[in-house]
């Protein structure tokens, strides 16, 4: 196994996915992009011109060290400094849901990049209705790590809530993907199955 | 330039044991044109560099240090017999390691550490410059060090790395030579000088000039220091260089060889005698009129100026990577000043990295022992390393 396949192989399994929709030599921003795996990736696999944000010190530190170009921000501030237009990708990943205001994060994702990928844990996936519906508390599993009081998602929602919000901004959905448990694609055959049964809705969006 | 008088071929030696020392005269053939519009037909730069060039003058890095530095980064320092300012940054193995990258320090325009400044002979008079010396600006600073990097025939930079003023003549190089800086690395500096960073150096300014010694700025005529009023100027400053918490970590209320208040204005505080000593040692090594002419420059010192105040339009179109780095306890140029650089790289599109590290002990800590960046310089120029396949001797590193 080379150097390359190797690290490649650290990246997480969901991240991979989102590397996959990306073609090589593109421009990337990376919305929240903790240690710069992601980016790192894209960078070595992909020849992609990238950026990053971060809010963490660990992560900034580690991505610059890794010769990524990431800013230490917040992203829903950061990201409004950047020009129109100036990416091919911005990838959200995992973060939507710990924005103040997702709606106008949408915007501003649409505003700097061509397209977006967005990922985020749905809230309707069928272990989380049984904990909510049966149970009749907060969930906490693989993809909702923290408990309630300790979150920093304060914005949950739904694979059909993220359809909806789209719908509204006049924001076409390019590509509808769900992720298993395990961060695997799995079949999206309809809104209400994915819904059901996925931990993760996965997007490509564009400007209508 | 009268310290050197003072050095012996001993103590030369030992300066060249790490690494090389040189002044070079130049300005005869071109002069060197200031912003002011006036112009200096014959000066000295001195610098000091380590490590070896390689065969395509590609590793060359340049550190350009603060506003009281020097060309003395590492080694023996023989104006105050120290070792160098940022031995932790720069050698062999170090983030800057001179195994790799050759590394040259200058002497800035206007200082007084072997480089024209108003203390030296000006050529024409045979007297020293006093305040008869141009006022300078960082740009100036910035050609003076381009003319010295054409007079060694080293044209592109590999990087540009430098704390405080240092941070901000490599923003200037950026700018003003974008196609000779490859990579500029600014560690706690800023854009431009604020109202609070002018009104402390003013404090500075005034409390030399009010000392009778300072007589007009003739005092070397007179063979006159105006040390008591240096010696306040940098106290002020050093108060700047330092964050809150760290003052109170390290003296607190602590009393100074006693154990209870004398009631009179001897040093009974431990901050007090540490500002005094401060303030004392400085003046031995420190020319007053550089310090006038080089806060002076900072406090002129606003990239935006001639873009209507936008910043982003200074670096429009840059190719440069830059690493912008912040300190969260410095408040003489907080974070607010190194985000608003990187959000102006930003806007223009430039490959731009910017972390705020988490330290307690204000804008000094560019020069204390900081792993975070350590790990950031030494990770950033790797990665440029590696990209451009900048080698040393042939081989890769």
């Amino acid at each position: 196994m080379t150097e390359q396949e190797s690290r490649a192989s650290d990246i997480r399994v969901d991240l991979l996915e989102i590397a996959r929709l990306i073609e090589p030599g593109a421009t990337v921003l990376d919305v929240g992009c903790g240690d710069g795996s992601l980016l790192d990736y894209l960078v070595r696999q992909k020849q992609v011109d990238g950026r990053g944000i971060e809010l963490s010190s660990e992560g900034v530190n580690q991505s610059i060290a890794k010769g990524l170009s990431v800013i230490q921000g917040n992203a829903e501030e950061d990201i409004t400094f950047f020009p129109d237009d100036c990416f091919d990708y911005v990838i959200l990943s995992q973060t939507l849901q710990a924005m103040r205001r997702p709606d106008k994060m949408l915007e501003q994702l649409l505003r700097v990049g061509r397209k977006a990928i967005v990922s985020f844990p749905n809230f309707a996936h069928w272990k989380v209705r049984v904990s909510l519906g049966l149970r009749g508390s907060m969930p906490v599993n693989n993809t909702l790590e923290h408990p309630w009081y300790s979150t920093p998602n304060i914005h949950f929602c739904t694979i059909r809530d993220f359809v909806n919000l789209c719908g509204q901004q006049n924001i076409h959905l390019e590509q509808s993907m769900a992720i298993n448990a395990r961060g695997y694609r799995m079949p999206f055959h309809n809104l209400f199955l994915a819904n059901f049964l996925a931990t993760q809705g996965m997007y490509v969006i564009t400007r209508k | 330039m009268i310290m050197l008088f003072f050095m012996t071929k001993d103590t030369i030696d030992k300066i060249d044991a790490d690494g090389y020392a040189e002044v070079v005269t130049l300005g005869q053939n071109r002069p060197l044109l200031l912003d002011s519009g006036e112009q200096i037909t014959s000066f000295d730069m001195a610098y000091k560099s380590w490590g070896k060039l390689n065969s395509d003058k590609s590793n060359v890095v340049l550190i350009c240090h603060a506003l009281t530095g020097d060309q003395y980064v590492r080694g023996l320092n023989p104006i105050t017999g120290k070792r160098g300012w940022w031995e932790n940054m720069v050698g062999s193995g170090k983030p800057v390691d001179t195994d790799a990258y050759y590394v040259i320090c200058i002497n800035a325009l206007g200082s007084c550490a072997g480089t024209t400044g108003p203390a030296s002979i000006n050529s024409i008079t045979g007297k020293t410059y006093g305040i008869d010396f141009p006022v300078i600006t960082i740009g100036d600073m910035v050609r003076a060090q381009a003319m010295l990097l054409d007079h060694l025939e080293i044209d592109q930079l590999f990087s540009i790395i430098g704390g405080s003023m240092g941070g901000m003549q490599a923003l200037q190089w950026a700018v003003d030579y974008p196609d000779r800086a490859k990579t500029v690395i600014s560690i706690a500096a800023t854009w431009r000088h604020s109202a609070q960073n002018i009104a402390f150096h003013e404090v500075g300014r005034q409390a030399i000039m009010a000392d009778p010694n300072w007589a007009s700025g003739r005092y070397l005529d007179h063979d006159q220091r105006p040390q008591s009023g240096l010696a306040v100027a940098r106290m002020a400053a050093h108060i700047t260089y330092m964050s809150e918490t760290g003052l109170t970590n390290r003296f607190g209320r602590a009393l100074q060889d006693r154990d209870k208040l004398a009631f009179g204005f001897d040093a009974d505080f431990q901050i007090e005698s540490y500002l005094r000593h401060q303030g004392l040692s400085f003046v031995d090594r420190f020319d007053a009129n550089s310090y006038l002419y080089i806060t002076r420059a900072m406090d002129y010192y606003d990239l935006a100026a001639g873009h209507d105040g936008i910043l982003a339009e200074a670096f429009r179109g840059t190719k440069t990577r830059f690493c912008i780095l912040s300190f969260t306890s410095d408040w003489l140029y907080p974070t607010s000043e190194s985000r608003h650089i990187s959000r102006a790289l930003n806007a223009v599109g430039a490959r731009v990295s910017f972390a705020d590290i988490e330290m307690s002990k204000g804008h000094d800590s560019f020069l204390l022992d900081c792993p975070e960046m350590f790990n950031i310089v030494r990770g950033f120029l790797k990665s440029e390393m590696t990209a451009t396949g900048v080698s040393i001797s042939g081989v890769s590193i």
